[in-house]
C-alpha cells in the first residue's frame, strides 16, 4: 500500500524534471508514469474500500498466471481470432467490391444505398438471436455476427472513398483516355486506398468489440465467454479483470497489425498532412 | 517570336462561346459570347480578374465542361469531350499522389510498348529537370517539381495543345519565374500551342505571343494584347512597361500606388 502511495506522486516527480528529458525519453516516460499511477490509483482503491471481490492489480496478475498455467486461455484466444480473422475476412471479400461499385456507379448507388444506411444502425448483437437461430451456437454464429459487425464499416467507407475522388483526379484520368478496367486499376481503387485502409481499422476495432459481446451471450467459447464463466464459477474477478487485459492487449495487436497496410508508398500521401 | 501572322494556321477557335450556372433559380452569367482564334504554336494567356471566368473558358476548350451556345474547334472539328491530343495542366495539382513520378510520367503512354515508353518518359523527365527522381513519390517533392512532373506528364504524349490553368500559382515568386522560363525553353523547343490562364499581369507579359484580357463577370474580351517581344524578354525594357500599363489600365486598376 504504501508503494502504491509513492507510486501516485511519481508524475509530480516526473511533470518536475520532464522538460529535462530528451523529447524522446519523454514520449516513453510520461505514459509510464500515467500508467503506473493509475495502477496504484486501482489498487489504493480496493485496498481502502475494503472489497474482497474486486481484485488488486497483484491479484489479477496471478489469475493472468493461473489462465496461462491452466492451457484454457489459449483456446479462446484462438476461438475468438477464428472468429474475428474469418467474420471481418468474408466482409473485406464482399465489402470492398461492393462499395467500389456503389460508390462509383452512380446507379448502383442510387438502388443500394437506401437499404445499406437502413441497415447499418442495427447493432451486431442485435442480431445475435436470428445468428444463433440460423447458425447455432458455435463458430458459425461467430463469424456471421463479425462479418455483419465489419462489413458495414468496410462497406460504407470504400463507397465514401471512392465519391470523394477529387474532380481533378477524375479529370486528368479522362483527359489521358482511361477508361473501363484501366480507369479502376489506375485511379478509382489506389485513389480510395488511404480510406479504404482507414475503414478496415474501423471495421476491425469494432469486431474486436462484438466478438466479445457476441461470446458472453451466444457461444460457448471465446474470451467473452471466459469472463462470464470466470464470473459464474464463484465470482472469480480476478480471472475477468485478466481476461479484459488480455483483451485490450490482443485489440492492440490486432490495430498494430492493420496498420502495417498505411506504410506502403502508395497509400501513405493519404495520411500525411499537407 | 512569332505572332498571330495571318501565314499560320488556326489551332483553337472559340465561336460564341457562352455560359451561364444555374443555381437554384438564379443563373450566374460567366461567360459572353467569346470569340478567338488561337493559331498553331501560338502562346495565348487568357488574364482577367478571379471569378472572370478563365477556367471556365479553359474547361470547355478541354471538353470538361460544354458551352450554353457557341462551339469549340479544334483542327476544325468540334470538341465533344476530353481527348488526349489536347492536354490539361491544373490548377489545383492533378499528378496522382499514390503513383511515382515515373509511373506519373508514363500515365498517357499505356499504348506504346516497354522500350519506347521507357524512352520517352526519360526524356521528358530529364527536359523538366527531374532526373534522378523517377522513383519518388509526389508528397517527397516540392511544389515547384511536382508542378514539374504535371507538366511532364502532359508533355509526354505530345499533345497539339496545352492548356495551363494558373500552374503556378501555389508557387513562390522565385519558383515561378524559374518555371516560366522553363516553359518558354520547353514550348520554344516543342512548338506546342499552349493556353495559359493567368490573373497575373507580369506572368502574362513574360509568357505569352498574345494576352486576351477578359472582363469581369460575365467574362468578355475586353481586348486582345500583342507582345511584340523576343525571349528571353528584358523585364526592365521600356516596352514592357508599356504593355504593362496598358493591361493594368483594361484590368481597371491603377497601376501607380
Ligand atoms: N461547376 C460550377 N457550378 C456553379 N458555378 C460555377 C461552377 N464553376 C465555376 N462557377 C462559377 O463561375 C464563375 C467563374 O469561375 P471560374 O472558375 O471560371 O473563374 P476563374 O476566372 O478561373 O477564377 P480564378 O482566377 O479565381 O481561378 C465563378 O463565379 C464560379 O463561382
Ligand atoms: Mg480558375
Amino acid at each position: 500500500m504504501t508503494i502504491s502511495i509513492l507510486c501516485l506522486l511519481l508524475p509530480l516527480v516526473a511533470l518536475y524534471f520532464c522538460d529535462r528529458l530528451p523529447d524522446r525519453a519523454q514520449n516513453f516516460v510520461m505514459p509510464s508514469l500515467v500508467t503506473v499511477s493509475m495502477v496504484a490509483l486501482w489498487d489504493l482503491g480496493v485496498v481502502l474500500s475494503g472489497s474482497t471481490v474486486f481484485p488488486t492489480p497483484l491479484q489479477t496478475w496471478d489469475g493472468f498466471i493461473e489462465l496461462l498455467d491452466s492451457n484454457r486461455l489459449w483456446g479462446d484466444i484462438i476461438a475468438s481470432l477464428f472468429r474475428v480473422s474469418w467474420g471481418f475476412f468474408l466482409a473485406t471479400a464482399v465489402g470492398i467490391p461492393l462499395g467500389l461499385v456503389v460508390g462509383w456507379r452512380v446507379r448502383a448507388f442510387t438502388a443500394l444505398n437506401p437499404i445499406i444506411q437502413g441497415l447499418r444502425p442495427i447493432s451486431p448483437i442485435a442480431w445475435i438471436p436470428i445468428a444463433i437461430l440460423w447458425f447455432g451456437i458455435g463458430d458459425g454464429a461467430g463469424i456471421y455476427l463479425i462479418f455483419l459487425a465489419s462489413f458495414f464499416p468496410v462497406t460504407v467507407g470504400t463507397m465514401a472513398a471512392v465519391r470523394n475522388i477529387s474532380l481533378v483526379h477524375q479529370r486528368s484520368a479522362e483527359n489521358f483516355g482511361l477508361e473501363g478496367m484501366e480507369l479502376f486499376r489506375r485511379v478509382v481503387l489506389p485513389a480510395a486506398l488511404p480510406q479504404i485502409i482507414t475503414s478496415l481499422r474501423i471495421a476491425l476495432g469494432v469486431a474486436w468489440l462484438v466478438i466479445v459481446a457476441a461470446e458472453m451471450v451466444g457461444m460457448d467459447s471465446g474470451l467473452g465467454y471466459l469472463i462470464n464463466d470466470a464470473r459464474n464459477a464463484g465470482s472469480r474477478y480476478d480471472l475477468v479483470v485478466a481476461t479484459m487485459g488480455v483483451i485490450g492487449v490482443l485489440g492492440i495487436g490486432l490495430d498494430l497489425l492493420i496498420r502495417q497496410l498505411e506504410k506502403f508508398d502508395e497509400v501513405r500521401w493519404g495520411y500525411v498532412k499537407r | 517570336m512569332s505572332q498571330s501572322n495571318p501565314m499560320q494556321k488556326p489551332k483553337v477557335v472559340f465561336e460564341g462561346v457562352s455560359k451561364r450556372f444555374q443555381k437554384g433559380k438564379e443563373s450566374l452569367h460567366v461567360l459572353n459570347d467569346i470569340n478567338l482564334t488561337v493559331h498553331d504554336g501560338e502562346f495565348v494567356c487568357l488574364l482577367g480578374p478571379s471569378g472572370c471566368g478563365k477556367s471556365t473558358l479553359l474547361n470547355i476548350a478541354g471538353g470538361f465542361e460544354s458551352p450554353d451556345s457557341g462551339r469549340v474547334m479544334i483542327d476544325g472539328e468540334e470538341v465533344d469531350g476530353p481527348n488526349s491530343r489536347r492536354v490539361f495542366v491544373f490548377q489545383e495539382y492533378g499528378i496522382f499522389p499514390w503513383a511515382s513520378v515515373w509511373d506519373n510520367v508514363a500515365l498517357g503512354l499505356r499504348d506504346l510498348d516497354q522500350a519506347e515508353r521507357s524512352e520517352v518518359v526519360q526524356r521528358t523527365i530529364d527536359m523538366v529537370g527531374l532526373t534522378g527522381f523517377e522513383k519518388s513519390f509526389p508528397m517527397e517533392l516540392s511544389g515547384g517539381m511536382k508542378q514539374r512532373v504535371e507538366v511532364a506528364r502532359a508533355l509526354a504524349v505530345s499533345p497539339d495543345v496545352i492548356y495551363m490553368d494558373e500552374p503556378f500559382g501555389a508557387l513562390d515568386s522565385l519558383t515561378r519565374l524559374t518555371m516560366r522560363s522553363e516553359i518558354i525553353r520547353i514550348w520554344e523547343q516543342e512548338k506546342k500551342t499552349i493556353l495559359f490562364v493567368t490573373h497575373d499581369v507580369d506572368e502574362s507579359i513574360q509568357l505569352a505571343d498574345r494576352v486576351v484580357v477578359l472582363s469581369a463577370r460575365p467574362g468578355e474580351i475586353s481586348e486582345i494584347v500583342e507582345v511584340d517581344m523576343d525571349h528571353p524578354r528584358d523585364l526592365g525594357s521600356p516596352e514592357y512597361g508599356k504593355i504593362k500599363n496598358r493591361l493594368y489600365q483594361l484590368l481597371g486598376v491603377s497601376h501607380t500606388i
